[in-house]
């Protein structure tokens, strides 16, 4: 059980990781300023295990890997989210970071709902409710179960 | 069923005689590049691998751009990094010689290749009939690594041209439009595919900035038919097409749209969306701080000439900082040699070497708070340009040009 941050439409990369922080030379340096403009207490608050929850397009824009990363170093167990930029979806799969489309639930949380994910089953369960989310292709889910693309690389 | 473009270079790089939207295939990657965003962090975990080398260095093109030069000891770290690496394993190096995609376009890329870049506007070498796509580092690193990644194929929207943009109004625009169109996901996981008479009417830097742009509509990749233009371009920088692909005649496109170019006129994104498109007349009066003539999708050569040809004679206002910044190295001196980098300075405007500059908000020519930037940049989202609490419109190089002239939102036919 993890609780919910809850985020809108067109979510950019620039927004979870910020320009001027994604130079610094490590993720754990970059990772309190997660979020910034849009919740300047999200890095202080998020525990390990909570979730985000965000509407339409979340991790449009620039290609920074370092946006999911940071989220997964922050201990975010997953993003659910209406729909996914693709390049931030292909990259929370390589990194590890679990990440489905779910499109009824959105409207039916809010922040700080408790909140259970089964990526397997792919259902989210809250309130007492359960919402169906679109599971990832096998392939995809293939990646994640190895922990990521490196980890697949390393055990090739 | 005929295939996309999209679809015709993933088979042949997968060897598939035929793929359809939908598949994953494994592909083998022509060229492989990066920049000073990303690639420290690359390294890092390169360095982590239990087997670590390189599957073909001669793919491999690393481009210093993003904060050149650098701007703080931090990143001179990441530089150095990035220097050091490069150097030790002979990678094709690049540093000050403009912003990644120019430099791409300028040395390297070819008709019909199949390109990562760890940069989401890799989509611009569509421009020369090439499949480019954004990565993260983990990508790029696997890639690197292997020679070889998988890939979804997409969908393609496809774009029929036709008809001439009217005088005044530019390739920028129509992006633009296109993008508040079908909106900011409105081709995300897809390729947008350009083509008709209407192509024809553009040139290679129309069509880079099409391309390049593509990205802020979700799009996977962009693409252009090969043409005359597109050999010409070629053949002057020394480089053979690949392979010319069009799109077969009985090719599934997930949605055409046909758009005639003389129905487009001057747009701006407002911010913090670049989806957010007006008619450029209703932001007129808006005060802007700053203004900015640069970048991937707008600092080459012809739009240094429409910024020049307006300015020249006339005064950026005394309130505003009017940044130019050449695309490349090759822009920079093709504008000194035609006099535009004089008439510029003459005008007040500051002038800079080429690199990613303020279109991200991490280098020189960054706004404070509460500022207001009118660019030709990538993107206007929250604090892209600087402070959090920012703004940035985007444009042409016309409308840029005419409102750092009147020291707020202008378009170019308003300069008396």
């Amino acid at each position: 059980m993890g609780k919910i941050f809850k985020f809108e439409q067109d979510v950019d990369t620039d927004q979870i990781i910020a320009s001027q922080y994604i130079i610094y030379p490590t993720i754990d340096e970059m990772k309190a300023h997660t979020f910034e403009s849009l919740d300047p207490d999200f890095a202080a608050q998020v525990q390990p295990g909570d979730y985000v929850v965000a509407s339409e397009n979340f991790g449009c824009g620039s290609s920074r890997e370092q946006a999911p990363s940071v989220l997964k170093a922050l201990g975010v167990k997953a993003v659910v989210a209406k729909s996914f930029a693709r390049i931030f979806y292909r990259n929370a799969i390589n990194i590890g970071l679990p990440v489905i489309v779910c499109k009824d639930l959105h409207e039916n949380v809010k922040a700080g709902d408790d909140m259970e994910l089964s990526m397997q089953e792919g259902v989210v369960r809250v309130n007492g409710k359960e919402y169906e989310c679109t599971r990832l292709p096998e392939y995809m889910q293939g990646i994640l179960d190895q922990g990521g693309l490196i980890a697949s690389l390393n055990k090739s | 069923m005929g295939m996309t473009i999209a679809e015709k270079i993933i088979a042949a790089a997968a060897g598939a005689e035929s793929v359809k939207p939908g598949d994953i295939h494994t592909v083998e990657l022509d060229r492989l590049m990066s920049n000073d965003g990303t690639t420290h962090l690359t390294i890092d975990m390169y360095h982590q691998l239990k087997n670590p080398h390189i599957a073909d260095v001669n793919k491999l093109v690393w481009i210093v751009d993003h904060n050149v030069p650098c701007d703080s000891v931090k990143t001179a770290a990441s530089h150095k990094k990035m220097r050091d690496f490069a150097k030790e394993n002979g990678i094709k190096f690049y540093e000050g010689a403009g912003v990644c995609h120019q430099v791409m376009i300028e040395n390297h890329v070819t008709s019909g290749e199949l390109i990562f870049g760890a940069d989401s506007h890799t989509c611009a070498y569509g421009a020369l009939g090439a499949f480019g796509t954004g990565v993260g580092c983990t990508d790029y690193l696997y890639a690197m690594v292997t020679g070889h990644s998988w890939l979804l194929v997409p969908e393609t929207l496809k774009f029929n041209l036709t008809g001439k943009l009217k005088e005044g109004v530019y390739a920028r625009d129509l992006i633009l439009s296109i993008i508040g169109m079908i909106g900011a996901n409105g081709a995300n996981y897809m390729a947008m595919e350009f083509s008709g008479e209407g192509l024809k009417t553009l040139n290679m830097s129309d069509r880079i900035a099409i391309c390049n742009l593509c990205v802020e509509a979700g799009a996977k990749t962009a693409l252009m038919e090969v043409d005359e233009i597109t050999l010409d371009y070629l053949k002057a920088h020394g480089r053979e097409p690949k392979y010319s692909f069009k799109s077969d005649e009985d090719a599934h496109f997930a949605k055409v749209y046909d758009i005639d170019l003389s129905t487009i006129k001057p747009i701006v994104a407002k911010p913090h969306f670049v989806d957010s498109v007006v008619d450029a007349k209703e932001c007129v009066g808006t005060h802007i701080d700053e203004a900015f003539l640069g970048s991937c999708n707008n600092g080459r050569l012809e739009d240094l000439r429409v910024g020049a040809e307006l300015i020249k004679g006339r005064k950026v206002h005394p309130l505003v900082r009017f940044l130019v910044v050449p695309a490349s190295a090759e822009v920079y001196k093709q504008a000194l040699s035609e006099g535009l980098i004089d008439t510029f300075m003459e005008a007040g405007a500051i002038v800079m070497n080429p690199n990613c500059s303020v279109c991200w908000g991490s280098c020189q020519g960054v706004i404070g708070e509460n500022e207001v930037l009118i660019s030709t940049g990538t993107r206007n989202f929250k604090g892209r340009a600087g402070h959090k609490d920012s703004f940035v419109y985007l444009a042409s190089a016309a409308t840029v040009t005419a409102s750092a002239i009147k020291g707020e939102i202008a378009t170019a036919d308003m300069l008396e």
